[in-house]
Formats: C-alpha cells, structure tokens, sequence
C-alpha cells in the first residue's frame, strides 16, 4: 500500500506540470459545458469529434505509414449503428414511413453508450475485410480500397431502405448536448493512443513507417501489426461517427461523402503527420477556422460586391491550403514531435536565442 | 434472374459493355502510364478528365465553337493541365516520403474539385447533344446509337497509336527505361523530366478524347463526375495489372463488361452498379495482386 502510494507521489513530482494543465483542462470543460450558448457548444463538440477522428487517422496514416482514406465509410458506419439502435421505438413508424423497419431491428432499442460501441466494432469487422487483403501487399492499394469502401457503403446505406431508411436518413435520434460525452472520449481516446504509441506495438508501427524491410528483419509481424493499427483506427473512428450521429441528431447518406475524409487529412497534414498533440492542435484549428471563415461563401455584406465570394471559395481556401502545406510545409505544425514540457521550453529558449540574435547582428533571418 | 433477355437485347448489352469498357480503358491508360513511372497513384487523373469535359461544353454550349476546333482546344488544354500539375505538384516532392507525394496529388484532386464548384457551380450542366452521335440507327431490328460504335473505334485507333509511340519510338523506350529502372535510366543519360512530361501529356490527352466521347454518351458535366469514374478506372489498372497499359486497357473491358451485363442480367442490383468495381478490386487483391498481365514485383533494399 505504502509502495503504491510512494509511485504516486513521484509520478506526480515528475508529471506535476501535466497534471495541473489536466486539472485545469476539467475545470476549463466543466465551465464551458455550464456557460456557453448552444452554437458554440454544438462547435466545440465537433472539435472534439474531429479530435477523436483525426487521431485514428493519424494512428494508421501517421505513425504507422499506411494510407487509409476510409475515415467517412467508417463513421458513417458508426453513426447508421448508434441512429438505427438509439432511435425511440415509438417515432421508428413515423420515420420509415416509405418502407418499414426490417422486423428483427424494429423492437430493439438500445443505451446510447451501448450502440456506441457496437459502432465501434462493426467498423473493426468492416476494417477487417478491407484490410485482409490490402494489407498483405506494399504499395498504396489500401488507399484505392479504403476511399472505394468509403463510396460503396454509402451506396449501400441508400439502398438498404429498410434498415438505414435509404436517401432519406434517419431523424429524430436522442441528441447529445453536454460537452462531457465528446470531450470524456476524446480524453480516453488521447490517453489510449498515447499509451499505445509508446508501448511495444507503437514501436513496431513506427517501424514499419520508416522502414517496411527492416522492420521485418527485425520481427515486425508487418501484417498483423499493420492490421493491429487499422482496427484500433477504425473502432476510433466508428466511435466518432457515433457521437457524430448522436451530436447532429440526423444521419443521411449525403453527409459521409469522401470529402469528409479529406477535412481529417488535411488537419493530420497540417499537425504532423505522427504527432499527437498536433493532431489535436489542427484539429480546432480547422474546424473553428472552417466555422470563421465561412463569410467567404457569402456575397460580400461590405464595400464593393466583388463576385469573388460566392459558395465554394471556403473550400478553394481550404484545398489550396493543403497544398501548400503539404509543398512547402511538409512536415506540419509538429512534425513527428509532440508539445511536450521540454519542448515548449527549447521552443522558447530558441526564440529568446533569435530574439536577442536579432539585436546584436544586422542579419536576423529565420521564421 | 434472366427476364425476357433475348439475343438482340444480348447483343445490344454487348455493344453497350464494349463502350463503357472503352471509356474505362481510355482513362485507366492515364492511371497506369503514371504509376508505372512514378508509382504514383494520380488521383488527379479523374478531376483532370471532368475538367476537359467542362473544356469542351464551354466550347461548343458557351463559345459556339466548332466542335473539330473545341475537340483540339480541349486535348491541348487537359494536355497543359496534366504536365503543370505534375510540375507544380509532383516534381517538387519527388525525392520526399511516399506519402507527401500521395497527399500532394489527393489536395490537387480536391483543389481541382472545389474549383470547379466554385467556378461552374455545382450543379449539373446540360451537354449539347449531338443528333449525330445519339440519334439510333438499326441494323436488322437491333437498334444502336452512333457513339456507341464510334467509342470503341477511337479508342481502338488511340490505343494502337499508343502502343507504336511505347514500343516503337524513341520516346517511348525512354519512357519503358524509366518505368524498369528509374535511377538507372537517369544514369544512361535519359532525361527524366521530359519523359514524365510526356507520360502526363499523353494520358491528360486520352482522358480529354475520353471525356469528350462520355460526355456524347451521357450528356451532362459536373464538377465531381470525375471522381467516381476516376476511381473506377484506377481499378481497372490494377485488374490489369497496374504499369501495364495493355492490361489497362483489358481491365477497362472487363470493368464494362461485367457493370453492363450485371445490371442486364440482375435489374435488381442496379443500385449497386457502381459498387462492383470495388468487389472485383477485392477479388483480384486476395487472388491475383498483380493483376492479369501484370509481372510479379519483388521489392528490393
């Protein structure tokens, strides 16, 4: 009991800093699920969401170099579960009312927290089937397949009219408003990764990243570590899927088209590929940025009527925005580094350095 | 099941299948010419054909140009289209990470996407018809449409012409030398940026002939039209064994095909002709990764 209590005490000593910031973090969320008004709540959930994705993708893309684009046909697969499951029975009639529910679903209501997980784990058994034979293979098969998968389950979810109610979705599912569910899971979901990249299997993932041949020499099981990463990637994703579905309170086709994919890739390219807390970073930055700077689809409200803001231009911004990032800024926000103690404190004594570089020498380059 | 097929109806299905395949073999070519030099999967490719659709309803639905000028106007522009997008997008990140390269060429996808929604709107255009090439004839209580013929004869004249200009020209062994052995040819003196400036003119050319000839088939331009079809003739590249432009154009064949005769043969499942590219994907990644006429690759340190 003593000896317990003894580690305790000095992995706070030594994590003090990290354990005062998540206090702060808690408090931070509690006070922001007490007072913010609900447009900014329904944004910060989205965050959280985007958070909880783009870490999966990053899990696969990132750290373990295989290229999945199957982000949208996974949470679509969460959502359609958590909408199918969690939907009141009484208002199933009023919903399906083209063809009813299939018999064997109609009666079954489940917890939210239930059908959550089950999303979860029917995007590992998807991701099971698409990875057994990709996998297998070296080169960028996994992307075609994964971005295939992501149309065809769409197609799917239209057609199966009587379980996923087809083109026109399901409404009225029990909706999540507290800021508790996204943000405890995208906690859990930060921490699991976290201790998942520095244990055994975050190695060999990163392993496989820099070097497929060596790390087979060295013992890599290249598939089944490969396929570790995926699954674990696709319950993530499945999971944020569901809390998507639960946030927005209606899911249909049409909004897990493949460009959702490309917002996460552009948040992982824009934090690092294989960096967590830049994941998170780029993560608010682009889901508030895309929020502020919606004003660029709208005709101009100010001074001349420029025909230059007309729908559409946010998006220009936003791929024209990876691109350059991924030409001239390759390696993100993180690179492969993680916003550490010690790093913010050589982040600042570097700039101190420039700073008063500056002041002695004529010559003060650098950005 | 089989519901009144009969033998004309058989055979008009064929036709049809033979025209589809073609559209497929005729952009699946630009797929694998790419990833045979720089194994590279152009996602690109299928936005750089829904752009030289919108060339060519602009110039003969906006401009009233006359459709031999807008034809030429179109292949040259999809043809400066696809080698700038090499240069500004892929050149600059060809000694960086695999990945950067395939992200590169996702961002120029979806930057060419948002374009053209922001610039021709979202909605679909209607194609100009031509009375020429839709108005069926019959031959013997079989009635076909004049494109449907005509597709499968220009990409057969293209193909063949492909295939003197790879295996005949010096061009051509250049691009062969690049695709066998890329530092080896750079060191023999070939020069590497005009070989896949040519690879990505010639392909941005077949897919521009191919745009031209699917919007006479099925008349209307969107902006995302490219990415479906895109997707599919990748996997077309890959059933034929991908870096293998013979196998390209069989995979085209065979993706028509069995989509035309699926949907004759099964009316039920027509909701999910689009989604059998895929199943046959999976297929031939368990059974045959190489693809058909594709030469097993051994990776080397």
């Amino acid at each position: 009991m003593k000896e317990t209590q003894n580690s305790i005490g000095a992995y706070l000593k030594l994590h003090w800093k990290t354990a005062v910031f998540l206090v702060v973090l808690l408090i931070g969320i509690g006070l922001a699920d007490i007072f913010v008004d609900s447009y900014m709540r329904r944004l910060l959930n989205l965050c959280a969401i985007y958070v909880i994705v783009s870490l999966a993708m990053n899990l696969v893309n990132g750290f373990t170099g295989q290229f999945s684009l199957g982000q949208a046909g996974f949470m679509a697969i969460g959502a359609y579960t958590v909408a199918v499951f969690t939907v009141p029975i009484e208002s199933r009639a009023a919903i399906f009312y083209l063809e009813p529910m299939a018999p064997f679903l109609a009666n079954i209501q489940l917890p939210f927290i239930v059908a959550l997980i089950l999303g979860g784990l029917a995007s590992v058994v998807v991701a099971f089937f698409i990875g057994s034979p990709c996998l297998r293979l070296r080169g960028d098969y996994l992307a075609i397949a994964t971005l295939g998968f992501s149309e065809i389950i769409r197609i799917v979810f239209t057609n199966t009219q009587s379980i996923t109610n087809g083109a026109l979705g399901i409404k009225s599912i029990p909706t999540i408003s507290s800021l508790w569910w996204t943000y405890g899971t995208a906690l859990l979901i930060i921490i699991a990764t976290v201790l998942l990249i520095n244990s055994t299997y975050g190695r060999a993932f990163k392993s496989i990243r820099e070097d497929e041949i060596a790390a087979e020499a060295m013992g890599v099981g290249l598939f089944k570590t490969k396929m570790t990463s995926f699954l674990i990637g696709a319950f993530f994703t499945g999971i944020g899927g569901g809390l998507f579905a639960a946030l927005l309170g209606t899911v249909d086709p049409k909004q897990f088209y493949f460009t959702l994919t490309y917002n996460f890739l552009l948040i992982i390219v824009l934090g690092g590929m294989g960096s967590i807390s830049g994941t998170i970073i780029a993560s608010f930055v682009v889901t508030l940025g895309q929020e502020a700077l919606r004003f660029l689809d709208e005709p101009m409200a100010f001074g001349l009527d420029l025909p230059i803001f007309r729908p559409g231009l946010r998006m220009v911004v936003f791929s024209f925005l990876l691109m350059v990032i991924v030409l001239f800024y390759r390696k993100g926000l993180m690179g492969t580094n993680e916003l550490t103690w010690d790093f913010i404190a050589q982040k600042y004594r570097s700039i101190k350095k420039k700073l008063s570089g500056k002041k002695t020498s004529t010559e003060g380059g650098g950005n | 099941m089989v519901v009144g097929m009969t033998m004309e109806t058989f055979l008009q299905q064929l036709i049809n299948g033979l025209s589809v395949g073609s559209l497929y073999a005729l952009i699946a070519i630009g797929y694998t010419m790419v990833y045979g030099i720089l194994r590279l999967i152009n996602f690109a490719h299928g936005d750089i054909f829904m752009m030289a659709a919108y060339f060519t309803y602009f110039g003969i639905a906006v401009f009233f140009l006359p459709w031999y000028v807008t034809f030429i106007i179109t292949i040259g522009l999809t043809m400066l289209l696809g080698v700038t997008i090499e240069r500004v997008a892929y050149r600059p990140l060809r000694d960086a990470p695999k990945t950067s390269l395939l992200i590169s060429a996702i961002g120029v996808s979806f930057l060419l996407e948002n374009v053209a929604t922001y610039l021709f709107s979202g909605k679909p255009q209607a194609f100009p018809e031509f009375p020429l090439m839709t108005t069926p004839f019959f031959i013997g209580g079989l009635s076909f449409q004049p494109v449907s013929i005509v597709i499968p004869i220009v990409a057969f004249i293209l193909m063949s012409a492909l295939l003197f200009i790879i295996n005949k020209t010096k061009i051509g062994m250049a691009m062969r030398a690049v695709a066998v052995d890329y530092d080896t040819a750079k060191l023999m003196g070939i020069k590497i940026n005009g070989v896949i400036s040519s690879t990505f003119a010639i392909g941005s050319a077949l897919a521009a002939v191919g745009a031209i000839l699917w919007c006479m088939k099925y008349p209307s331009v969107l902006p995302l039209m490219g990415v479906v079809p895109g997707l599919k003739c990748f996997i077309a590249a890959v059933i034929g064994g991908i870096g293998n432009v013979k196998g390209a154009v069989l995979g085209g064949l065979i993706l028509g095909f069995s989509e035309v005769l699926m949907v004759a043969f099964f009316p039920a499942l027509t909701g999910y002709r689009d989604a059998i590219a895929f199943v046959i994907l999976i297929i031939i990644l368990l059974f045959l990764p190489n693809g058909l006429l594709g030469k097993k690759q051994v990776e080397k340190v």
